[in-house]
């Protein structure tokens, strides 16, 4: 089978589940959303994923070889996170250089050209580049990298809403023009909405929602109108919250509806991602 | 084109319906080419095989005409199709929920067919 299997993983940090028994599988060639609140384990698990951390039980393979200790594998996928792993004192240009050496290419005419839409300095030492710049840095690295799975941590931290628009663009065009996986993990959950084909949610290490974007939005629901009428249509449906105005009522509600008849009263919408991302996770969260 | 997102349909539908939309108000004439997925994708942060299935609706549809290796053309005839098909879904579409409305307001069949003449005074 082509692809990431992710099987059973688990994995703790001082006594403390992180992640518990992850099953999970990345297609070639799909944008993924992965979502989850602060500490959920999002970071953990694209850790593990590239193999910079290993599972403490279940393994995972890629392409039906295990990725542990195997070159091989692993040169075919890039995670960007918060981390920097590059040797103290390397300008923006050699840490290029550096990654075209680690992974026998680099897209220099794409890096070329964010440098120039970013107005990205290569002649500076990365260390002293802004936060904002930083991410930039390491972003066009993750796009100018020759590799199948592309992994992105918090790909925008810093960076403001221009900058930002830049990025969107420049996954676009080069998703287009060169299909690969990008698996986003991000807390600015409605700028990648309609970017994002298959969307993971991690819940308390758990992984609570691994389907299709469209699927998983077309069973999400908003029902709204007179309490009474609400909770009357809504009963025995699965409500996942609801927020309330006086008597006005909204539930929110993720599964099949029933095909329940529907009282003139009462409105029914579909949810967005960020209300239906926010009302699966907000049980608080003990990894914190 | 103006493409206006909400969240009430799948983003696929959307894509056709503002298609759609552009074809019949003229934006997009017919055996012109439009705007490829790319473009659509990175106009507007869609991923490109959703524009795809919102296209591919409207080449079902007969609407868009797929020129391999070239593009997607609007179809000869397809703003005449659209207004067809615009005419047969007007009562289920539009004059029923209209005539709910107005029986939730107590206007009865008479006074509704008075300000129905009223508004095409207007226009």
């Amino acid at each position: 089978m082509k692809g990431i299997e992710v099987k059973q993983v688990t994995k703790s940090f001082d006594k403390k589940m992180i992640l518990n028994g992850i099953g999970m599988t990345i297609e070639p060639n799909k944008i993924y959303g992965l979502l989850g609140r602060n500490g959920a384990g999002k970071s953990t698990l694209l850790s593990l994923l590239v193999n910079r951390i290993a599972p403490d039980t279940g393994e995972i393979r890629l392409d039906n070889k295990v990725i542990r200790d195997n070159d091989e594998q692993l040169s075919k996928m890039f995670l960007m996170s918060e981390v920097d792993l590059y040797p103290k004192n390397l300008k923006v240009k050699d840490v290029f250089k550096w990654t075209k050496s680690f992974y026998g290419g680099f897209d220099e005419e794409l890096a070329q050209d964010l440098c120039e839409k970013f107005g990205l300095q290569t002649n500076i030492i990365f260390n002293k580049l802004s936060t904002g710049y930083r991410t930039i840095m390491k972003l066009i690295v993750a796009l100018a990298v020759p590799v199948e799975y592309v992994f992105l941590d918090e790909p925008i931290l810093g960076l403001d809403a221009g900058h930002r628009e830049i990025f969107y663009n420049a996954l676009v065009e080069t998703y287009a023009e060169n299909p690969r996986t990008f698996v986003i993990s991000t807390h600015l959950i409605e700028e990648i909405a309609n970017l994002i084909e298959h969307v993971l949610v991690i819940d308390h290490g758990r992984l609570i929602v691994d389907d299709e974007t469209e699927k998983v939005l077309g069973e999400a629901y908003v029902v709204s109108g007179p309490e009474d009428k609400v909770d009357e249509y809504t009963q025995g449906l699965n409500v996942i919250g609801s927020d309330k105005l006086a008597r006005i009522k909204a539930s929110y509600v993720f599964g099949s509806l029933d095909n329940k008849p529907i009282s003139d009263l009462i409105n029914i919408d579909q949810m967005d991602l960020q209300t239906l991302f926010v009302n699966l996770t907000n049980g608080g969260n003990e990894n914190e | 084109m103006q493409f206006n997102f909400n969240s009430s349909e799948p983003i696929y539908l959307q894509v056709a319906q503002q298609i759609e939309d552009a074809i019949f108000t003229g934006g997009f004439k017919e055996g012109e080419q439009i705007p490829s997925t790319t473009e659509i994708s990175k106009e507007f942060h869609i991923n490109p095989a959703t524009v795809l299935k919102g296209m591919n609706q409207l080449v079902s549809r007969k609407l868009l005409e797929k020129h391999r290796g070239v593009g997607m053309f609007v179809a000869e005839g397809a703003s005449n199709q659209i207004t067809l098909n615009r005419q047969q879904n007007f009562y289920n579409k539009y004059v029923i929920g209209v005539v709910k409305e107005a029986v939730r307001l107590n206007i009865n069949e008479e006074d509704l067919k008075k300000l129905i003449e009223q508004g095409y005074k207007s226009i």
